[in-house]
């Protein structure tokens, strides 16, 4: 029988399921269009998408996280809060325990990503980031939080 | 620290991320999958009600789901939900946006799980069940899984249900889509949501129709379904829909029906199984023998009588145990 989740689209090298994504937006944004496209893109990209979509905090994503047993975590920002937000997701998901890398998207200025980075953000995607680089950020960011462990199952 | 006994104290004690995990493994089948349903028998009386929640897209099942387990929650419960949504046929990808809708309204009150059906036939049969005796084995109840009311393998899930509530909302059909073979007929609660937009009487008038018709030409036993009217964005009727729950599984158990319910879903189970094993058979010799094609391939039998040919040969070389 074929499995479809053993694609090449969804695969990091190992697992056999697809991919899960928590995709969500902080506190008070109400631009959800773009993380609307992102959520399709991501599913075209053959990944499980959880989509949470507005007015989030970082205790609902966490207990999805938990719950739905996601692998990355996805957030859009687009009202210049990214350096106040990044480390409150970073540290929540630490004191919860979990190894889950975030990917940021949205409108985020160029000379704010090395700080993002350092606050532990694993990646940053601009605005017209084509498909194949969001789909390739989130893949690879799953792939860098399995790297020193074994991969499930 | 991954392993499934470990996994499964910490999620009896409590730990939504084991739980999850879990879930995962039950999800993905295979060995871990079957070690963990080993584990659990023992901890799952069965006691725990399971509601089915279906019905088409869009008429606001998600919603609807977030109220009830508000009053389940308020109620005593510890509710868990399967929110079940389509994979893509193509990629294998799936937007699961179930979430959305119930954790707004239920506020943390619930474990929510959503699933994708992820195309492989049976896959999400066998799942659902595990799923729901996980859920159980680490006290929550009542369960919930919510499926959209689209094809075969979505209302056979439903079935593993206790208690099935179908939803439809007004616009979507006529008297004559009302008596069409399907959804319609498996229901024990019926739910017109959207009560509040034009022609919401006039399906619920259609159903009614429906029941009686179903009364007189005998097939409607001991039950019928009651009709309610909601309003899921804003929670109205949701307090009857929990208590019409309520009633049905009384109902069901004074008349020896949910034991009956049980064994049924069970026997399901089992065939089920059997069935995706005896199907994994058949895909494995068809790949190393493919010869036993040559037959068909040419047109000198038909695929008919080949597969006869293969499957006696299948069923032969099991030993009988």
């Amino acid at each position: 029988m074929t499995d479809m989740a053993d694609g090449p689209q969804a695969a990091v090298a190992g697992r056999t399921a697809p991919i899960r994504v928590v995709l969500a937006k902080l506190g008070l944004d109400g631009h959800d269009r773009g993380l609307k496209v992102v959520a399709r893109m991501l599913r075209d990209a053959g990944m499980e998408v959880i989509y949470l979509g507005l007015r989030q905090t970082t205790d609902t994503v966490i207990a999805a996280v938990e719950q739905e047993d996601a692998d990355v975590i996805g957030l859009s920002m687009h009202n210049a809060g990214h350096l106040a937000l990044a480390p409150r997701i970073v540290k929540a998901v630490s004191d919860a325990g979990l190894d889950v890398p975030v990917v940021i998207g949205g409108i985020v200025p160029e000379a704010d990503v090395s700080a993002l980075k350092e606050m532990g953000i694993s990646a940053v995607l601009h605005p017209g980031a084509s498909a194949v680089a969001v789909g390739e950020a989130v893949r690879e960011a799953v792939r860098g939080s399995l790297g020193d462990q074994p991969v499930h199952d | 620290m991954t392993e499934p006994g470990d996994l499964l104290e910490r999620a009896i004690a409590g730990e939504r991320r084991a739980l999850g995990r879990l879930l995962s493994l039950v999800e993905q089948g295979g060995e871990a999958a079957d070690e963990i349903a080993e584990m659990v028998h023992d901890r799952t009386p069965g006691e725990a009600p399971v509601i089915g929640v279906t019905g088409a897209p869009g008429t606001g099942k998600s919603t609807l789901v977030g109220h009830l387990v508000k009053e389940m929650a308020g109620t005593g419960g510890q509710p868990a939900v399967l929110a079940v949504d389509p994979s893509s046929p193509l990629t294998g990808g799936a937007i699961l946006g179930d979430r959305i809708r119930m954790d707004g309204v239920a506020g943390g009150r619930a474990f929510i799980r959503s699933m994708a059906t992820r195309g492989h036939a049976g896959g999400l049969a066998l799942a659902v069940p595990a799923a729901l005796r996980l859920f159980e084995a680490c006290g929550y109840g009542p369960l919930v899984v919510e499926t959209v009311g689209v094809g075969q393998v979505e209302v056979d899930v439903t079935r593993t249900a206790d208690t099935t509530v179908v939803m439809v909302a007004p616009g979507m059909g006529d008297a004559v889509q009302a008596n069409k073979s399907g959804l319609l007929e498996v229901a024990d609660v019926l739910v017109v949501n959207k009560a509040d937009r034009p022609g919401a009487d006039d399906t619920r008038r259609d159903l009614e129709h429906m029941l009686d018709l179903g009364r007189i030409t005998g097939l409607a036993q001991d039950w019928r379904p009651e009709i309610i009217m909601t309003t899921a964005t804003t929670g109205t009727g949701a307090d009857q829909v929990h208590q019409a729950i309520q009633t049905h599984r009384a109902h069901l158990a004074e008349t020896a029906q949910l034991e009956a319910r049980r064994q049924a879903s069970i026997h399901q189970e089992v065939l089920d199984r059997v069935t995706q094993h005896l199907g994994t058979k058949a895909s494995q010799y068809l790949s190393t023998q493919p010869a036993a094609l040559t037959e068909a391939l040419e047109g000198h039998s038909t695929p008919a009588a080949t597969a006869a040919k293969i499957s006696k040969r299948l069923l032969s070389n099991q030993p009988p145990s």
